[in-house]
C-alpha cells in the first residue's frame, strides 16, 4: 500500500515549496481562466485569447527592459492591446480575426526589439525561454498576493457583467433590444480577458495560458448544457488537469535513469488535449443528450456558440 | 548593404514574399489568420526537435507545420475552428517545451528561428527554399478554382461536389509548406504577419482576385525589403520591421478603403453599394 502511495506521489511532494506554490499559483490560473475561457469560446474569440498571452509577453520584455516590475508590463501592454483589438476589429467574425492577427504582429515585433535589446545590454539571459514559455515551479511566493488579487478583480468584472455578457454573447440583436449596450459589454469583456490572460501568461507561461483558457471551457461546453454547468465544469476541468499534471512533472524526475523529468506545461496540455479528445467520443456527446452537428462552418457567433 | 554575404538574405526574400503575398491572398479571404499563426508557431516546436536529433531544421520545420495543419484540419472536423486551432497549437508547443527541456544549449538559434536573422541565410538553404516556394505557388496555381468557390461562395461549391472539408485540410496544408519555406530569415513568428498584413491591404484596394494577389505580392515584397533594409541599418531585429511595417500596410489599406467609402457617399446613389463594400 505503501509502495503504491510512493508510486504515485514521489517522496517530497507535499512538503516541497515550490510544488505549494505551483498548485495556488495554478488553480487560481485555472480558475480565472476558465470562467474567461467559457465566454471567450462562446463568442469564437479563442485568437484574441491566444494573441493577448503574446501582446502580454511583450509587455513582460519591455518591462524588464527598463526594470520594472513585468506584471505591470503583462498586464498594461494586455490591455492596450485588447482595446486596440476590440477598436478595430469590424463586427465580422473574419475581419475581427485580422484585426486581431495584426495587433499580435505588431506586439511581436516589439517582442522581438525587447528581447534583442535586453540581451544587447546584457541585462537577463534566458530571458526568450522565459517570456516564452514561463515556468511555474519559478513564481517566487511574493508574486503570489498580486496573481490573487489581479484574479480577483478579473472574476468580479466578468461576475458584474455577467448576465448582460451572456446575453450579448448568444444573442447580441435581442440583448441591443433589451437595452444592453453591446459594444460597452464586448469591450468589457475584452479588457477582462486582457488581465486574465496577462496574470496567467505570467504565472503560468505563454502555452498553459491558451490551453487553460481555451481546453476546460472547450470540454466543459461539450458536455454540458447551461452555461452555469459548463462555468462549473471548466473550473473542475482545469483545477484537476492542473493538480494532475503538477504530479505528473514532479514524478518525471523519478522516471527513468535520466533525472531530467519532463515541463510542467507538457503534461497540463497533454491532458488537456486527451480530455478534449475523449469530451468528442459520442458517448460523451450521447450522455450530453445533443444531438451531433455534422457541420461546422464559420458562422456567427450566436449560431453555434454553444457546440465547441 | 549589398555586399556578397546579404544577396542571400535579398534573395531568400525575394522567393518568400511572393508565396507569402499569394497564399495570404486566401488567408485572408478565408478568414484564417488564426491557423496562420499558429501553424508557423507549432512549426518552431518541431524546428527545436529537430535541432535536438540533429536533423535538418528545414526538415523538422516542415515535418511539424505539417503535423500541425492536418492536425488542425482534423479537431476542426466536429468543433469550432478557432478552438481547434488553439488546441492543436497548444499541443504542439507543450511537445516543442519538451524537447527543449532535453537540451540548454542553443538560445541564439532559438531567437533567430523565432524572429528571424538576416545574416544567417546560407547559400545552401536557397534551393530548398526555392524549391518549397514553387510548390506551394504550383498548389495554389492547380486548387485555384475549387479554392476561390469554397472560399467565396462554399454552398455553391458543394454544390458542384467540392468538399469544403477537404478543400480547408489542402490548404492548410499549403499553408504548412509556406511556413516552412519562410521561417528563415522572417521567422515562425512573423511570416504570418506577411500572410496578413499586405495581402489585406491589397483586398482594401480592389476585390478582383487576380488583380489583389499581384498587388498582395508587390505589397509584401516591399514590406519584407524594407524590414531587411532598416534591420541592416540600425541592426535592430528584421522581425520588428516586419511586424510594423504589415501592420502599417493594413492600416494603409483601412484608411483608403474609409476614405473611398467617404467619398463614395456623398452620391447618395453610390451609399447602398459603398455599405455592402463595407467588410
Amino acid at each position: 500500500m505503501h509502495q503504491i502511495w510512493t508510486w504515485v506521489f514521489e517522496p517530497g511532494f507535499f512538503s516541497s515549496a515550490p510544488v505549494h506554490v505551483a498548485v495556488v499559483t495554478g488553480g487560481v490560473a485555472a480558475i480565472v481562466s476558465a470562467v474567461t475561457g467559457v465566454f471567450t469560446v462562446m463568442r469564437g474569440q479563442s485568437f484574441a485569447g491566444h494573441a493577448l498571452g503574446d501582446v502580454s509577453a511583450a509587455g513582460g520584455s519591455g518591462a524588464l527592459l527598463v526594470g520594472l516590475n513585468p506584471l505591470l508590463g503583462f498586464v498594461g501592454l494586455g490591455i492596450f492591446g485588447a482595446g486596440v483589438m476590440d477598436m478595430i476589429g469590424v463586427r465580422r467574425v473574419r475581419g475581427r480575426d485580422l484585426a486581431t492577427g495584426i495587433v499580435l504582429g505588431a506586439a511581436i515585433g516589439l517582442s522581438a526589439l525587447f528581447l534583442y535589446l535586453d540581451t544587447a545590454t546584457g541585462a537577463t539571459s534566458g530571458a526568450p525561454q522565459q517570456i516564452l514559455f514561463g515556468s511555474i515551479f519559478s513564481i517566487t511566493s511574493g508574486t503570489i498576493p498580486v496573481v490573487v488579487i489581479f484574479s480577483l478583480i478579473s472574476l468580479a468584472s466578468i461576475a458584474l457583467a455577467w448576465r448582460p455578457l451572456l446575453l450579448a454573447t448568444v444573442s447580441p440583436d435581442i440583448a441591443a433590444a433589451r437595452g444592453v449596450r453591446v459594444r460597452v459589454v464586448g469591450l468589457l469583456y475584452m479588457l477582462a480577458l486582457a488581465v486574465s490572460v496577462g496574470l496567467s501568461s505570467l504565472a503560468v507561461g505563454a502555452i498553459l495560458s491558451t490551453a487553460l483558457l481555451i481546453g476546460p471551457a472547450a470540454i466543459a461546453l461539450r458536455v454540458t448544457r447551461t452555461a452555469g454547468r459548463a462555468l462549473a465544469t471548466a473550473c473542475l476541468t482545469g483545477i484537476g488537469t492542473t493538480w494532475l499534471g503538477i504530479l505528473l512533472a514532479y514524478d518525471s524526475y523519478y522516471w527513468g535513469a535520466g533525472h531530467q523529468g519532463l515541463p510542467v506545461s507538457f503534461f497540463i496540455v497533454a491532458l488537456i488535449f486527451a480530455g478534449y479528445l475523449l469530451s468528442g467520443l459520442p458517448a460523451a456527446r450521447i450522455a450530453a443528450g445533443r444531438r451531433e452537428t455534422a457541420s461546422h462552418a464559420a458562422a456567427s457567433p450566436a449560431r453555434d456558440q454553444i457546440a465547441a | 548593404m549589398f555586399a556578397g554575404f546579404m544577396m542571400n538574405t535579398w534573395a531568400v526574400a525575394t522567393i518568400v514574399a511572393p508565396v507569402a503575398g499569394i497564399v495570404g491572398f486566401f488567408v485572408v479571404l478565408r478568414g484564417s489568420a488564426f491557423p496562420a499563426h499558429a501553424i508557423p508557431k507549432g512549426a518552431f516546436a518541431g524546428a527545436a526537435g529537430a535541432s535536438l536529433l540533429g536533423i535538418s531544421t528545414l526538415a523538422g520545420l516542415a515535418a511539424f507545420s505539417l503535423l500541425g495543419a492536418i492536425g488542425i484540419g482534423a479537431l476542426g472536423r466536429r468543433a469550432r475552428s478557432d478552438v481547434a486551432t488553439a488546441l492543436a497549437l497548444v499541443m504542439m508547443l507543450a511537445l516543442g517545451a519538451a524537447f527543449l527541456s532535453r537540451t540548454t544549449q542553443y538560445e541564439p538559434e532559438i531567437y533567430a528561428l523565432l524572429f528571424g536573422e538576416i545574416l544567417g541565410v546560407s547559400s545552401t538553404e536557397l534551393l530548398p527554399v526555392a524549391i518549397l516556394g514553387a510548390i506551394c505557388i504550383a498548389a495554389v496555381g492547380l486548387l485555384y478554382r475549387p479554392l476561390m468557390l469554397s472560399s467565396v461562395v462554399p454552398e455553391v461549391a458543394g454544390a458542384k461536389g467540392i468538399r469544403s472539408r477537404r478543400m480547408e485540410i489542402c490548404f492548410l496544408i499549403v499553408v504548412a509548406l509556406a511556413t516552412a519555406m519562410t521561417v528563415p530569415v522572417v521567422g515562425a513568428l512573423l511570416i504570418f504577419s506577411l500572410m496578413i498584413g499586405p495581402p489585406a491591404a491589397a483586398r482594401s484596394l480592389t476585390s478582383r482576385p487576380v488583380l489583389a494577389m499581384l498587388l498582395s505580392v508587390a505589397f509584401a515584397l516591399v514590406t519584407v525589403w524594407a524590414a531587411i533594409a532598416a534591420s541592416y541599418a540600425c541592426n535592430w531585429p528584421v522581425g520588428f520591421f516586419v511586424g510594423v511595417f504589415a501592420a502599417l500596410c493594413y492600416g494603409a489599406g483601412r484608411a483608403w478603403a474609409a476614405w473611398h467609402r467617404s467619398r463614395a457617399t456623398r452620391d447618395p446613389g453610390l451609399r447602398l453599394l459603398a455599405a455592402a463594400d463595407h467588410a
